[in-house]
């Protein structure tokens, strides 16, 4: 099971077929509080996640994931047009398996998640 | 394009590179050529052609040649292949030398991924396996790939395909939209200009020789040909390791069945078994 996170609709659902194309079950969440709350009821295996979101961002909700029982279990896979060195840093240390700069495409997720262990 | 211009490219191309163009493939020759058609002031690439067929210029060839040069190539592509140089290959050169040094030489480096991607390599098995050293030598016929590997920048999308991302952050620097390689990463790495079907003899002998990618281009006749050639450049326990689902008939390579894609010296066979 892959739960997509982030607050604009046209890149859920460009993520969205790109997870199904590499057959993750697919989930929505737009912002780190509905992404939480999801979590809690199903741990998915990967989450493609970004940064800027409103009500919880993305590092955030990253942060409280990891103290969740159960919550280190999900690779989590930034997506986010971030692209500052410390920054993507910052997000590695807050327990992140892999970083994708925004843009992206299909080849650069299947890439990641080959990468994070996923394929 | 008509067909005369085409098939006088494609003769140029094999040639001088010894790739095979594909007849069908007439709109990735257009979309390749137009700019340096442009750059060299003819109205179309048609007229290019046409003008290089009437009065031969030698840096126009180099050039069209040049622009025709396939550059699909990503940071550790088939990771499988560096996880073994990594984790077997290496461990057992490196106490057969006793300087230390793997002579390493990526053939046909195109824009310098690879041969960055076994630095890096080189970088995390220093750690592993003391006094070992990468000597890196990355050749192409491409003169601009090769001046885009010397400057070690990358796109964003680039240093996407195939870069793990804790990777990128020790290695690269961000400089405006674009990555450039470490310092360190860059002296690790020596560029040339080299023509595989170029005769030549080696005068050093490679412990680790990459070439990926680069014979399934030409015709089999040709690729067996340049890689007999290969074979008399690699050291005795030395490896070649050939692109995914590539093989070859060179009668000096034997196929070595504990790696993917990976071929010794066939004499050196029953030394590597025992």
């Amino acid at each position: 099971m892959g739960l997509v996170v982030d607050d604009s609709r046209s890149v859920r659902k460009v993520a969205r077929r790109i997870l199904e194309s590499l057959d993750f079950e697919t989930a929505e969440a737009m912002d780190g509080i509905e992404a939480l709350a999801f979590c809690k009821a199903a741990m998915p295996d990967a989450i493609l996640l970004d940064w800027a979101m409103p009500n919880m961002d993305g590092l955030e909700f990253l942060r409280l994931l990891r103290k969740e029982p159960g919550g280190d279990v999900p690779v989590v896979v930034f997506c986010a047009a971030e692209n500052d060195p410390a920054k993507i840093a910052e997000a590695l240390n807050a327990g992140a398996n892999e970083y994708i700069m925004k843009p992206f495409d299909g080849d650069i997720v299947a890439s990641k998640f080959s990468m994070a262990g996923l394929l | 394009m008509t067909p005369a211009s085409l098939e006088f490219l494609s003769e140029l191309v094999r040639v001088r590179s010894g790739v095979i163009l594909q007849s069908e493939k007439s709109y990735f020759a257009e979309s390749r050529l137009a700019p340096l058609a442009r750059r060299d002031g003819h109205e179309s690439v048609e007229a290019l052609l046409d003008s290089l067929r009437r009065h031969w210029d030698e840096k126009l060839a180099a050039a069209t040649v040049d622009a025709m040069a396939i550059a699909d190539t990503a940071f550790f592509r088939d990771r499988e292949v560096f996880e073994h140089i990594g984790k077997v290959i290496l461990p057992a050169l490196a106490p057969a030398r006793p300087d230390g040094v793997v002579r390493v030489w990526c053939a046909g480096c195109s824009t310098g991924q690879e041969a960055y991607s076994m630095a890096m390599l080189g970088v995390q098995v220093e750690e592993r396996v003391p006094n070992l050293k990468l000597d890196i030598i990355g050749t192409d016929l491409s003169q601009r790939g090769l001046e885009k590997a010397h400057s070690g920048i990358y796109t964003q999308f680039e240093v996407q395909r195939g870069l793990p991302i804790r990777l990128l952050l020790q290695h690269f620097e961000k400089t405006g939209d674009m990555w450039r390689a470490s310092e360190r990463l860059r002296q690790a790495v020596r560029w040339r200009q080299l023509n595989l079907l170029e005769d030549r003899r080696s005068v050093r002998a490679f412990d680790i020789l990459l070439c990926r990618n680069v014979v399934r281009y030409f015709d089999p006749a040709t690729a067996d040909r340049v890689l007999e050639q290969m074979a008399g450049a690699l050291a005795p326990d030395g490896v070649l390791v050939l692109g995914a689902g590539e093989t070859t008939g060179a009668p000096s390579l034997a196929r070595d069945e504990s790696g993917p894609s990976t071929f010794r010296k066939s004499s050196a066979q029953g030394q590597v078994a025992a």
